[in-house]
């Protein structure tokens, strides 16, 4: 058996001797890349939001200076991260409310061929194109759109009417309204937030929601004291997505919505148009210590476990 | 015993349901119509004509190609680097484990702006000029992730000792990662490369900040929706992405069916 | 006799857990060889030793007399028999047991000849197409083994093979193993956690906890001459009486284990009170408080039977306290 042992049975039995070559081997190449590419650039980021850029010639100076953060803090720039993080903040609420009743007949009712059905009803609009769903609502909230005629069609018009008039969410039409950036984003994270929510409440046992009922609670009590805080995990894992792709999204609010930006529209345009590379990336900072904070606190919460 | 939902619950799913599958078939509707000046709602007449224009636009089949291309070659770095990261985490426990699921999971749990400036500044920084390789760079790298969770829940299923009787049985690791692991592994493996192809094939917003001049088919049509041109083509465009991504889907679904769930991946 | 697996003071140390703790001993060629000890005990770690899937972190496995340190699992002549078989899902049965000989570069036609024919043997003929999911627990037991067998291992190894399987099959399994053993002379090295198996199979048993061997013996001795209260404990179910109470009866302060059957009834002897009782079919066991210590007795059918809270004298024969010297604790 010893005679013929070939080249490949001979570096086998070097991993056999050093399983720890081994791990290392199968480690090396994802982390190099990960490290390098991906880690590398982030701190390239990380660099340049503490260069800053002189305002005469426009070119970057590259010293140290925490300049540029300071100017994150100037009214207008505030603005943009206020208004951002409120809209994170009422599309992952939104998406909670719309995905929890789609989740839990998922989970609880839909059983066999349904159970397929909502699996991709839920996996189809999820994984589709981007764009597509974001082209979608252009189509769907154009002045000659289908939700205008609806409108219409049923004499409700004036109705639609009075709604864009309210200032701060309404417009001139819905297409240029902070209520049309709003749906978008809810349509485009609502997946998101479906699948960790349904994947918490099938860990629910029913005989827990049975012995609930049992113990003389209405419905809307079992919901509240039983049923919520187990969700609650698959809720976080959610949010997770639904505030963080908010945060840094920058096309739909440049497609459907206000002039008025977003921090995704104001890194883009600052790193592009306006040349100026350490503003956008002290910009894009923001987003990344306010999901470090988000992640913290979620995995504290046990929403981990739900992803 | 349950097999009755209340009715407010089942309008509720269904209309969620809706909500969520209505915008997408009205594009199908859309890559019909007559109408070329404007969106308007209902189509004036039905036609097939936009069709055969988009077919002779060059710039689509361009634009197609790249993406194609692009998708190809980052799904194949994704699935080759996204399986050596799962065997390595779900075989063994080691100090770092942690860290390094983590350093996989981060390009899509942080927003895509950020993984695409990122990526400009580095870029910028090292002086590489943009090319068909600094999309694939981004590309493959937030691809990672959707071939290791399948990879990775697949190898916690298989069972360690799989292993241990292949070389208990005379094979080396080489041939026991042939005859035993590669086989055990392939449908999750193709399932999570395909979700990488549909993920590549779509992806825009990393894409704008590493192209330079190149468009892909997301640029092409972020482009459409910027500044509209060419709407009956865009319509009929976006039908074709709709349908041509489905298929990878639908294709990991069955794949994975019954044995692991590609629930929680995500872009 | 050739030795076909001896340990020379060998440990496996995980972070800092001792799991087998200087363990040496021998096993023949050709002898039903047992391991037995509670979860943790440092069993199924030695077995792990032999087939390669683990290093010594100091000391010698040797296997016919070659060091095996740093010979991998698949140039080592043993095959095992896995606790959850292991069966690959992706095969059938046919494919499943002749993979070892495929590997090894036997032509497809002769090893499936010699996959079907050891199939045969262990009575799953006609099975060769099927996928292991499509099979009992009993049957995929069965093709684990051919699988090990076919490949005439000169050691087999059997980690708790029996364990997944309810008490009549195993009962069945246990007599046929032993048959299959005595038939083709392999060494059996047969990892298990119950005491019951190990005695009825296995020529030798070596007792593990802790990571070492408390005693290694034949199952006869083991049952009557334990050395180690553990021993006494663990595999018979003996009294263990503490070294006060032995040097009130022979004057000498050591441990001491008496079986419970050999205990009876009598007038006079060693007083204590009855604490319960318990019908056993074939026999009744008492629970006797003697000062401190409880003891057992197993009463054959036929004879009286206390009531709880009785004074009772317990006697027996001298020859029946076995003496332990294994240890002081």
């Amino acid at each position: 058996m010893s005679e013929a042992v070939s080249l490949s049975g001979r570096a086998s039995d070097t991993l056999w001797r050093r399983p720890r070559f081994l791990l290392a081997l199968l480690l090396v190449p994802p982390v190099l890349w990960l490290g390098i590419v991906y880690l590398g650039s982030l701190f390239a980021l990380l660099a340049q939001s503490f260069f800053s850029i002189d305002e005469f010639s426009g070119l970057i100076n590259y010293e140290l200076t925490l300049k540029t953060y300071k100017e994150l803090f100037r009214p207008s720039n505030m603005d943009i991260l206020l208004r951002t993080v409120a809209m994170a903040s009422a599309v992952t609420v939104a998406a909670a409310i719309v995905a929890f009743p789609i989740a839990y007949y998922a989970a609880r009712y839909a059983k066999g061929r349904w159970k397929a059905v909502f699996y991709l009803g839920v996996m189809l609009p999820l994984w589709s194109s981007y764009l597509v769903k974001v082209y979608s609502w252009k189509l769907i909230l154009a002045k000659e759109g289908i939700l205008n005629w609806l409108f219409e069609t049923l004499h409700l018009s004036w109705l639609l009417q009075a709604y864009l008039s309210v200032p701060g969410i309404g417009g001139n039409s819905l297409s240029v309204s902070w209520t049309g950036t709003f749906l978008v984003f809810l349509y485009v994270w609502l997946p998101f937030m479906i699948l960790p929510v349904q994947a918490s409440l099938e860990r629910v046992p029913a005989t827990m929601l049975e012995a609930s009922s049992d113990m003389g609670a209405r419905p809307g009590q079992t919901f509240r004291y039983v049923l919520f805080p187990l969700a609650l995990p698959g809720i976080v894992a959610g949010s997770i997505f639904t505030f963080s792709l908010t945060l840094g999204d920058y096309i739909i609010p440049q497609i459907v919505g206000t002039s008025a930006r977003m921090i995704g529209q104001a890194v883009y345009q600052f790193q592009g148009t306006a040349g100026n590379i350490p503003l956008a990336a002290a910009f894009a900072v923001v987003p990344i210590v306010v999901m470090g904070v988000y992640l913290t606190i979620s995995k504290r919460m046990g929403a981990f476990d739900a992803l | 015993m349950h097999s009755k939902a209340p009715l407010g619950l089942k309008v509720a799913a269904g209309a969620g349901l809706l909500f969520l599958h209505l915008p997408i078939l009205l594009i199908f509707v859309y890559a019909f119509t007559t109408e070329d000046k404007s969106y308007q709602w209902p189509p004036p007449g039905l036609t097939l004509k936009w069709f055969a224009v988009t077919w002779n636009r060059s710039d689509v089949w361009e634009a197609l190609t790249l993406s194609l291309k692009v998708a190809s070659i980052s799904t194949v770095i994704a699935m080759v680097l996204g399986t050596l990261c799962a065997a390595a985490v779900a075989r063994s426990s080691f100090f770092g484990r942690e860290t390094v699921s983590l350093l996989v999971i981060l390009p899509i749990a942080l927003p895509g702006i950020i993984t695409g400036i990122s990526l400009r500044s580095a870029f910028n920084l090292a002086d590489i000029p943009f090319s068909f390789w600094t999309i694939v760079l981004g590309h493959a790298t937030f691809c990672i992730v959707v071939v290791y969770n399948n990879a990775v829940a697949r190898f916690r299923r298989t069972s360690g000792s799989l292993v241990e009787a292949s070389l208990d049985l005379g094979a080396t690791y080489f041939q026991t990662f042939r005859f035993i692991i590669l086989p055990n592994i392939a449908t999750a493996l193709l399932a999570g490369g395909m979700l990488a192809f549909a993920l590549s094939f779509d992806e825009v917003i990393v894409t704008t900040f590493t192209a330079g001049q190149q468009q892909t088919l997301p640029i092409w049509m972020l482009e459409e929706l910027v500044r509209p041109r060419q709407r009956p083509v865009t319509n009929v465009v976006a039908m074709v992405v709709v349908l041509v991504t489905f298929l990878p889907i639908l294709g990991a679904y069955y794949l994975t069916r019954g044995t692991d769930t590609v629930a929680g991946q995500s872009k | 006799m050739e030795t076909a697996v001896r340990f020379d003071a060998v440990s496996r140390i995980f972070g800092d857990v001792r799991a087998v703790d200087s363990v040496t001993l021998d096993v023949h060629e050709g002898e039903f060889f047992a391991m037995l000890g509670p979860s943790g005990s440092g069993k199924t770690t030695c077995l792990r030793l032999i087939a390669g899937f683990e290093r010594p972190t100091s000391g010698d496995v040797n296997i016919f007399g070659q060091n095996s340190t740093n010979i991998p699992p698949y140039r080592r002549p043993v095959n095992t028999v896995f606790q959850d078989y292991a069966l690959f899902p992706h095969l059938n049965v046919q494919d499943n047991v002749a993979y070892g000989l495929k590997i090894s570069g036997v032509g497809k036609a002769e090893r499936h000849r010699a996959a079907d024919e050891i199939l045969e043997m262990v009575a799953l003929g006609g099975h060769s197409k099927r996928k292991p999911s499509e099979l009992s627990g009993g049957q995929r037991q069965r093709v684990a083994l051919a699988r090990a067998l076919v490949n005439k291992p000169r050691v087999l190894l059997l980690d708790e093979p029996l364990g997944a399987l309810d008490l009549k099959l195993r009962e069945q399994m246990q007599s046929e193993l032993k048959a299959l053993q005595r038939q083709l002379g392999v060494t059996f090295v047969f990892v298990t956690h119950d005491q019951g198996e190990a005695l009825s199979m296995a020529d030798r048993v070596a007792v593990f906890n802790d990571g070492k061997i408390q005693q290694l013996d034949a199952p006869q001795v083991l049952y009557y001459k334990p050395q180690t209260a553990f021993v006494a404990d663990f595999v018979g179910s003996s009294n263990v009486l503490p070294p006060d109470m032995v040097a009130r009866l022979t004057g000498r302060s050591v441990q001491a284990s008496l079986r419970p059957e050999a205990i009876s009834l009598s007038d006079t002897g060693l007083e204590g009170v009855v604490a319960e009782h318990s019908f056993l079919g074939a026999n009744t066991r008492l629970k006797v408080d003697v000062s401190r210590t409880q003891i057992s007795v197993l009463l054959p059918k036929g004879a009286q039977i206390p009531n709880d809270g009785d004074h009772v004298n317990l006697s027996w024969d001298a020859a029946d306290l076995h003496v332990m010297a294994g240890d002081n604790e």
